[in-house]
């Protein structure tokens, strides 16, 4: 716990790094200043894009004691205001799983060589960052917790199957080999209650060790301090529960 | 892209950006989480350019009734200029 009389410090900065195929891409880097070693989060942003939310994101875990980065996931798509770039994204419908997952990876192992890290490495995603901080949970096996918050079409019909998006995450629950805390909202519409259900279903199928926690009073992105949908006691909550999350299993 | 659905139909036409007048190429129409209408999702339209950079968009995030409202005015208006002889029918 915070004292005041405790010294403090965060060094944030933009870097390149190694993504999906070796690809050079940006990232947001923020690590907390003094000894260490230090646990570390890999930040999967959501379909707002690589935006000042996130960058506050990557701060705060910072500001928490962690070494934290988040990749820009739409880096190839070109540059601009974050808003220019997401909606050029958005148009395109999206980025394909592949290269999430392996920017994501990418993300891992960058700060995975920092001197001061202590050998474990957690991912957080909201929105569609949720989503692909699960499915990249479930891909690599290197990841030692997840947190997914309001992760959309997790649970994925067929004919939502495309050459981006060939494999529901759900099938890849099986492969999942870390923690995960899951944080819903009971009127999201994606996902929906049902959904979380389903993948709740599937987690206690193959034996998962999870906790998803389904607030009331809350939709779709209640930690969003900027749009309607913010939930004031929600968001604080989930928040103490992700910080409690990640100090049982990376400190 | 929590939603996905989204279509995009080559336009022609000017568009008024950030730094003013532009041609407009294309027309992005998703539904799906809007950047500043208050809510979830909304009917979202970009009108770009893409040759010219990012930036060159208009943009608009309409409710569900507010689009379909739209689109109804737009071909009533249209009907209207066709039956008053401003548009030859095709």
């Amino acid at each position: 716990m915070y004292t005041t009389d405790m010294y403090e410090g965060v060094l944030a900065e933009t870097i390149t790094m190694a993504g999906a195929n070796g690809d050079t891409i940006n990232a947001y880097l923020a690590q907390p200043l003094g000894k260490g070693p230090f646990p570390a989060m890999v930040l999967a942003h959501h379909m707002p894009g690589w935006d000042q939310w996130y960058r506050e994101a990557v701060f705060k875990f910072a500001h928490h004691g962690y070494l934290t980065i988040s990749p820009n996931l739409y880096f190839r798509s070109g540059h601009g205001t974050p808003e220019d770039v997401a909606v050029k994204v958005r148009a395109d419908g999206g980025i394909s799983d592949d290269q999430a997952v392996g920017d994501l990876a990418g993300a891992m192992e960058h700060i995975r060589t920092l001197s001061n890290v202590n050998g474990k490495v957690g991912i957080f995603g909201t929105c569609s960052g949720g989503r692909h901080a699960y499915l990249a949970a479930c891909r690599n096996s290197k990841f030692d917790a997840v947190v997914d918050c309001w992760g959309g079409r997790v649970v994925m019909t067929p004919d939502q199957l495309t050459d981006k998006f060939p494999v529901s995450p759900l099938g890849y629950t099986r492969e999942l080999d870390c923690p995960l805390l899951g944080l819903f909202g009971e009127e999201d519409s994606s996902p929906t209650p049902e959904q979380v259900n389903l993948h709740e279903a599937e987690l206690k199928l193959h034996g998962k060790n999870y906790e998803f926690h389904m607030y009331p009073n809350a939709g779709h992105g209640f930690f969003y301090y900027d749009r309607p949908n913010y939930r004031q006691s929600q968001a604080v909550d989930g928040w103490q529960k992700i910080f409690t999350f990640l100090e049982k299993h990376l400190a | 892209m929590c939603t996905m659905i989204v279509e995009k139909i080559k336009i022609d036409g000017s568009g008024s950006g950030r730094a003013g007048w532009f041609a407009l190429q294309q027309a992005n129409i998703s539904y799906d989480h809007p950047f500043n209408a208050p809510y979830e999702h909304a009917l979202n339209i970009d009108f770009v350019n893409e040759s010219q950079g990012l930036s060159a968009r208009v943009a608009v995030e309409l409710s569900e009734f507010a689009a379909r409202e739209l689109a109804r005015s737009i071909l009533s208006v249209l009907d209207i200029a066709e039956t008053g002889g401003h548009i030859k029918k095709v």
